[in-house]
């Protein structure tokens, strides 16, 4: 299928992940506040500080994972960097611009290189429109005119995606979710964008499916050289598709790793408690992995714990963690990862103890 | 306990084989699911959710059911507990449940079992929890509907089954309204309902799906705790292998409204036989895989029910269809001979799978 596009020198070493020059998208310190309480008449009563002080970079043709739980603050952070919402703080740098309050008018040329693909292949495409209208939408907008039309470019474009060309005059509802999601890209990339922020592109498909689509996205990454800003909530999958993530917990962002780094050997407590809580993952004995059980939940966004604000949850809190908020700091030379811990350290299935048991997660089961 | 269980994993694995009239079971089983059929008439045609399924599942055992979006999971598990509306639905076979007949049961038989013998808990608490009333007295509600108890007594019992579940400060939360809750403790809250009367049978159908990692952990730890203390039986709908391998000591997997195989999780996860399963193995990313390679999907989409494939259902997609597979049905069997056996040896497991295709040309795909 996307065999059928030429094998070009990808636009990004991967091997140069860790951004040499300008990265293509740098964000540094960004927070997004949402106010609470407003009303008429009454006066905030705060705010749900949904994403805070996240910096990371993404390199040109780079995939860059935000990984996480619901209400951490992934999406937010991807439709900042979009530029969908207003930054409350910090600053967001596309190809040495900053653009963190650029006015419509101003991003209106960066629009075309930065593209979105949603979650839901439903509710993201409008229902009235053909596919030919919706894919060729976003290079009408943008006054891209290319050549032998629209429709030859559209065409082209359902063929890349491992389409029928000759269905662009048929409605999203003829389609199945894994089709949908399919026209959902190639709107991204009819207007050639450099970055993709992809908001949970294969969250909403059955699992054959997904793994259709994330192919054909791991192809696109590396024929076209596009920069994604993959945002998902499955590990595995995550793995599979980004060379560097980041996990966020409650609006901050806990690690920063190349893949292998991040998968093998995580530093951060909660990136341990995450990666162990994925089911049906076996270490090489055959034995589950031992499990870091979370216990209670996600504190609230809008009033979150002083200090670290995963100490509530941690095994490892001390009192320092609930006095000093730990900043994420390089552990060591290039490779190393950034940790936002007071007591960074490989998991160690001996050191369970304290109100985290680490337990053979086979014991569990019936 | 660990002597009376692992009794009746025998005497599971001893009744589990070519379906319900091959082998003569020691005992019959709790549940137990002969050719059943369910369509739907809908203006387009009749669709065939449910296209002649059997299983059986043991007291204290876990049933893992397997497929992807309309291969029948959920519809099958509506069905025993007689939950589609009989105007728009055809339910035909067997289904009996500790010698009842489940399948053309009347209303007020099924009412008198559900809640009390047979439960299920919803993919999304949210929409299964009513908004107007306190979590509290919708658990007690189950309660005094079967136990005759009083206020009083159903009320300290939604205490005690909440506290039970993991909910802290339980006599407090009692009185809080769903939205109070978060989406784990709503489903924590959900499944306390579900066991409020000890059930014999829990349905959990997708009951993780809308959780975070960390909180399906959680869950589904609950969930095990509770079966071994309860000598409950689950049935438990997912589309995520994960948790199948994590929690189940059977897996079936379905697809098109037919189990395609059916065996314990060891023998369909390690060995799996047949070619839809190897695709929904090959298709998931692992933790451990290879990230060079990219996955190997099934390809194309599940068929339409109103007009499935002829044949075996799954021939479309098969990478070794041959033309047998376009005109013959395939039955639930073992494969005849043990793998790498040449001949003679017959199959040592008792999983069981449909599919046309002989132990040679699967060992040489699955190599």
């Amino acid at each position: 299928m996307t065999a059928a596009i030429p094998a070009q020198a990808p636009a990004g070493d991967p091997q140069s992940a860790a951004p040499t020059a300008v990265p293509l998208l740098e964000v540094s310190g960004l927070t997004k506040h949402f106010p609470i309480g407003g009303g008429l008449l009454r006066r905030k009563a705060g705010a749900v500080q949904a994403v805070d002080d996240v910096s990371f970079s993404v390199g040109a043709g780079e995939s860059f994972g935000l990984v996480g739980e619901s209400g951490c603050g992934k999406s937010t952070t991807g439709r900042l960097v979009a530029r969908l919402l207003e930054p409350s703080g910090g600053t967001i740098r596309y190809d040495g611009r900053d653009i963190t309050h650029a006015s419509r008018r101003q991003l209106a040329p960066l629009r075309s290189q930065i593209q979105v693909v949603f979650q839901d292949p439903y509710s993201s495409l409008n229902p009235r429109h053909t596919v030919g209208t919706i894919i060729s939408g976003p290079m009408k907008v943008n006054g891209i005119d290319p050549p032998g039309g629209h429709r030859k470019r559209v065409q082209e474009l359902l063929e890349i995606v491992g389409l029928n060309p000759e269905h662009y005059n048929r409605f999203p509802h003829e389609f199945s979710g894994g089709q949908r999601q399919r026209i959902g890209i190639a709107r991204a990339l009819a207007v050639e964008p450099r970055l993709v922020v992809a908001d949970e592109p294969v969250s909403a498909l059955d699992v054959s499916i997904q793994a259709q689509v994330v192919n054909l996205l791991k192809e696109l990454q590396r024929d076209l050289g596009i920069a994604f800003v993959f945002i998902a909530h499955d590990l595995a999958v995550v793995r599979h598709f980004c060379e560097r993530v980041a996990v966020m917990y409650l609006g901050k962002v806990v690690e920063v790793a190349d893949r292998a780094s991040l998968y093998t050997n995580p530093h951060h407590p909660y990136t341990h408690a995450l990666l162990s809580a994925v089911p049906g993952e076996r270490g090489a004995d055959g034995a589950r992995r031992p499990r870091v059980r979370l216990t209670g939940d996600l504190p609230s966004p809008a009033n979150p714990p002083s200090g670290c604000r995963f100490r509530t949850r941690c095994p490892k809190a001390q009192a320092v963690c609930a006095e000093q908020e730990p900043p994420l700091v390089r552990l060591g030379a290039a490779p190393a990862p950034d940790v936002a811990c007071h007591f960074p350290a490989p998991p160690d299935p001996t050191a369970a103890a304290g109100p985290v048991a680490a337990v053979p997660a086979g014991a569990a089961a019936p | 306990m660990t002597a009376v269980q692992s009794t009746k994993k025998n005497m599971a694995d001893a009744a589990r084989g070519n379906g319900a009239a091959a082998d003569p079971a020691p005992a019959e089983p709790l549940l137990d699911v002969a050719d059943l059929k369910v369509r739907f008439r809908t203006e387009d045609g009749i669709v065939k959710a449910v296209d002649g399924l059997t299983f059986r599942l043991e007291r204290g055992r876990t049933l893992g059911i397997v497929g992807e979006s309309g291969s029948g999971k959920s519809v099958t598990n509506l069905a025993l507990l007689g939950l589609h509306n009989p105007a728009r639905s055809t339910i035909e076979g067997r289904a009996r449940f500790d010698g009842i007949d489940l399948i053309g049961a009347p209303e007020r038989r099924l009412r008198d079992l559900r809640g009390r013998r047979l439960s299920m808990i919803f993919q999304d608490p949210l929409t299964a929890l009513s908004p107007y009333y306190t979590i509290g007295e919708q658990i007690a509600e189950t309660y005094r509907r079967h136990t005759k108890a009083d206020r009083k007594a159903a009320r300290a019992r939604a205490v005690e089954m909440l506290d039970r579940v993991g909910i802290p400060q339980a006599a407090r939360r009692i009185r809080d309204y769903p939205h109070q809750f978060s989406g784990g403790m709503r489903q924590r809250a959900m499944i306390a309902m579900a066991l409020v009367c000890e059930p014999d049978l829990l349905i959990a159908d997708e009951p993780t799906t809308a959780l975070d990692v960390t909180v399906q952990a959680q869950i589904l730890d609950l969930l095990g705790e509770l079966q071994r203390d309860l000598g409950t039986a689950i049935i438990l709908v997912t589309h995520d292998l994960g948790v199948v391998e994590d929690v189940a000591d059977d897996v079936l997997v379905m697809y098109a409204g037919r189990a395609v195989e059916y065996g314990s999780t060891a023998e369909v996860l390690d060995t799996p036989q047949h070619p839809y399963t190897w695709g929904l193995l090959s298709s998931m990313p692992r933790l451990d895989g290879d990230v060079d390679e990219p996955l190997r999907p099934v390809p194309g989409s599940p068929p339409s029910l109103l007009n499935p494939p002829s044949g075996c259902a799954f021939h479309p997609r098969c990478g070794h269809a041959v033309e047998l597979c376009r005109t013959e049905r395939p039955v639930l069997a073992r494969p005849a001979l043990a793998p790498g056996s040449g001949d003679a040896v017959p199959w040592p497991g008792n999983g069981v799978s449909a599919c046309h295709l002989d132990t040679a040309t699967r060992e040489g795909a699955t190599a």
